[in-house]
């Protein structure tokens, strides 16, 4: 899987490439793992598309992927991923922009035609709003379904549960009633595994020890636990 | 002559249809016997996968995987594994890669046998579905042999896969390797040529290459088209670049042209598995770093150390440093990927599961209009639907 040379400083100069040429919208290019991620503003989506599908030294004819992710802490919350293949030049880059509630972002639709579900799929999912999309429908959820499943803040369980009522011969949507609590099992507490790049490091009233001794290397997770 | 008000015939297709290939709702408006337009309504399966993923550790996210095609079940657990060990910096050892290219392959002749045959049931061929489920089953054996299970394996796991193939195996997969092409082509016998299968599949659901690139296709439907496309050659993962196989494309992008793909396709996984039996390598099946794989058992018979490995694994998992990264695999039905978000907890942040079956459904308008009826349902077929991923 490993990248050769070549291939990542051709990607580099790519992401250089699509900077020159869209200096007002990309906001950033970065190298994350390997793989090239260009940030733009939401409102050149669809400018930043076309570029990187018609350039010649792009030629991304392939859009893989549209979906959202919910970062709740941030003040524009979505992210929206856009995952672009190139058959030609055999190269894969992320184009992402970000979002919130109410800002739609341009739809891709007139641009690939693929980004039709995919981008029904986040609205469904994220509430995510694409402005000029054909045909806006839920895809993925319930008939009448409400709300948007995927946000942080929507409950795994969900708010409604449906059964066959045998008196009414259909089925019936009711109010969740769980038997057993949610068991979620907290293992950011110090006394499980605790990594120092976490949000939230140091511990609270813990502060002195980590000022004590600023060098000192914190050892990996579970770690000290196993000698 | 009086003007006659011609009003469109909405009909409803499914969703418990046996040539839906699982629960496919597709309204169709008509005019006549031609399809004016389809409009599939998904999401009947919808079990929020991506959802749960977000609270399991990220081996618990594994059999999920299991789930999505469940045809083909272990070149799905390919692509998370894959999107783990990057996000991990890992390097599985090559017996494991190995053992996955022999696996992933014979997930690709179960998928082709199953979709090649319903395919075939659909426009009116009954007899190539009952070989071929013989054929299933045995590779299902093989599954169970590794794994314990016949579909659901979680066989492939972060980090390599779960254990070694057991003593005797390579011995029988070779004997079914042997016999195996007889059967493809008695199949191909009953249905290239055949006139009836032909006239039901030869020009209908036609894609250019610029067109199947446009709709987002992947695999054996980009083929169809064309376009010499294989993630195994192109992004070659898992040591796929040290075996000797060819890519078959298509001429014309219609159903007959995908079918015959999948056809050619089984006898070169063959050829991949086959070389995958001669070199085999010994040693590890997986990585020997006990924060990720657990110890083998008879270890923590004797080890505290290694018992408490295990417990921390099976209970909190392990931690994946903060990333993200995108990976894809070259499933039986085309590009399957993961977009993994790590945030540094043992929980991934979040799964998107890009389902090659997803961008085909969302042709399907594009597919059928101006088709009869009938061939809305050869193109289905020739789709390979599976709606485990389509709605995961």
């Amino acid at each position: 899987m490993k990248l050769p040379a070549n291939e990542l400083t051709a990607l580099k100069e790519l992401g250089d490439r699509v900077m020159a040429a869209l200096p007002q919208d990309v906001l950033g290019c970065d190298m994350v793992l390997d793989e090239l991620v260009v940030t733009v503003r939401p409102t050149a989506i669809p400018k930043a598309l076309t570029w990187l599908r018609d350039d010649p030294g792009a030629l991304f004819k392939v859009l893989i992927d549209v979906c959202g992710a919910d970062y709740p802490d941030r003040e524009k919350r979505f992210e929206v991923v856009y995952s672009l293949l190139s058959l030609k030049h055999n190269r894969r880059v992320r184009v992402k922009t970000m979002t919130d509630e109410h800002t739609p972002v341009p739809s891709a639709v007139t641009i690939f035609s693929s980004a039709n579900w995919y981008e029904r799929e986040t609205w469904d999912l994220y509430g995510i709003f694409f402005s000029n999309h054909p045909d806006l429908r839920r895809i993925l959820t319930d008939y009448g379904f409400e709300g948007h499943p995927l946000r942080k803040d929507f409950p795994l369980t969900g708010y409604v549960e449906v059964r066959y009522d045998e008196d009414q011969k259909r089925v019936v949507y009711e109010p969740v009633k769980l038997t057993q609590d949610f068991r979620t099992f907290d293992f950011l507490s110090p006394w499980e595994g605790m990594t120092p790049d976490l949000p939230g490091y140091p511990l609270p009233g813990d502060e002195k020890a980590a000022a004590a001794t600023p060098t000192q290397p914190v050892p990996p997770a579970g770690a000290a636990k196993t000698t | 002559m009086a003007e006659v008000q011609l009003k469109n015939f909405t009909m409803n297709f499914g969703p418990q249809h046996p040539a839906a290939h699982g629960v496919l709702r597709l309204v169709l408006e008509m005019d006549g016997e031609v399809v004016e337009r389809a409009d599939p309504h998904i999401g009947l399966l919808h079990r929020g996968t991506e959802k749960l993923i977000e609270y399991k550790t990220y081996l618990q996210a594994v059999p999920y995987f299991d789930r999505l095609d469940y045809v083909a079940p272990m070149n799905q657990e390919h692509a998370f594994a894959l999107a783990v060990e990057k996000l991990l910096g890992l390097e599985v050892p090559l017996r494991g890669q190995y053992i996955r290219v022999l696996y992933a392959e014979i997930g690709r002749i179960l998928n082709h046998l199953l979709n090649i045959t319903t395919f075939a049931l659909d426009v009116g061929a009954m007899t190539p579905l009952l070989w071929a489920f013989e054929e299933r089953e045995k590779l299902m054996e093989f599954y169970e042999r590794v794994s314990g299970a016949r579909l659901h394996a979680a066989y492939f796991r972060p980090g390599g896969v779960s254990q070694d193939l057991p003593p005797g195996l390579i011995d029988d997969i070779r004997d079914w390797a042997t016999a195996f092409p007889k059967i493809v082509d008695d199949i191909e016998r009953l249905l290239t040529d055949n006139r009836i299968f032909r006239q039901r599949t030869v020009d209908i659901g036609v894609a250019t290459a610029a067109e199947a690139a446009d709709w987002g296709f992947s695999g054996p439907m980009l083929r169809g088209s064309g376009v010499p496309w294989d993630l195994r050659k192109a992004q070659p993962y898992d040591s796929y670049e040290q075996f000797d196989f060819d890519i078959p494309i298509g001429k014309n992008g219609d159903c007959y042209d995908r079918y015959m793909v999948r056809m050619e396709e089984m006898r070169q996984s063959l050829k991949i598995m086959d070389q995958v039996l001669n070199k085999l390598p010994g040693g590890p099946v997986k990585v020997n770093d006990r924060k990720i794989a657990p110890p083998p058992r008879a270890e923590m018979k004797r080890s505290m150390e290694a018992l408490i490995h295990h417990f921390k694994l099976y209970t909190e998992g392990y931690h994946v440093p903060p990333g993200e990264t995108y990976t894809a695999v070259e499933a039986p039905k085309g590009e399957f990927g993961v977009y993994l978000v790590s945030d540094g907890t043992n929980r991934p942040y979040r799964c998107k599961i890009r389902a090659p079956g997803f961008a085909f459904m969302g042709a399907m308008d594009f597919l059928t209009k101006g088709h009869m009826l009938a061939d809305v349902v050869a193109v289905i077929g020739s789709m390979d639907i599976v709606f485990g991923e389509v709605d995961r």
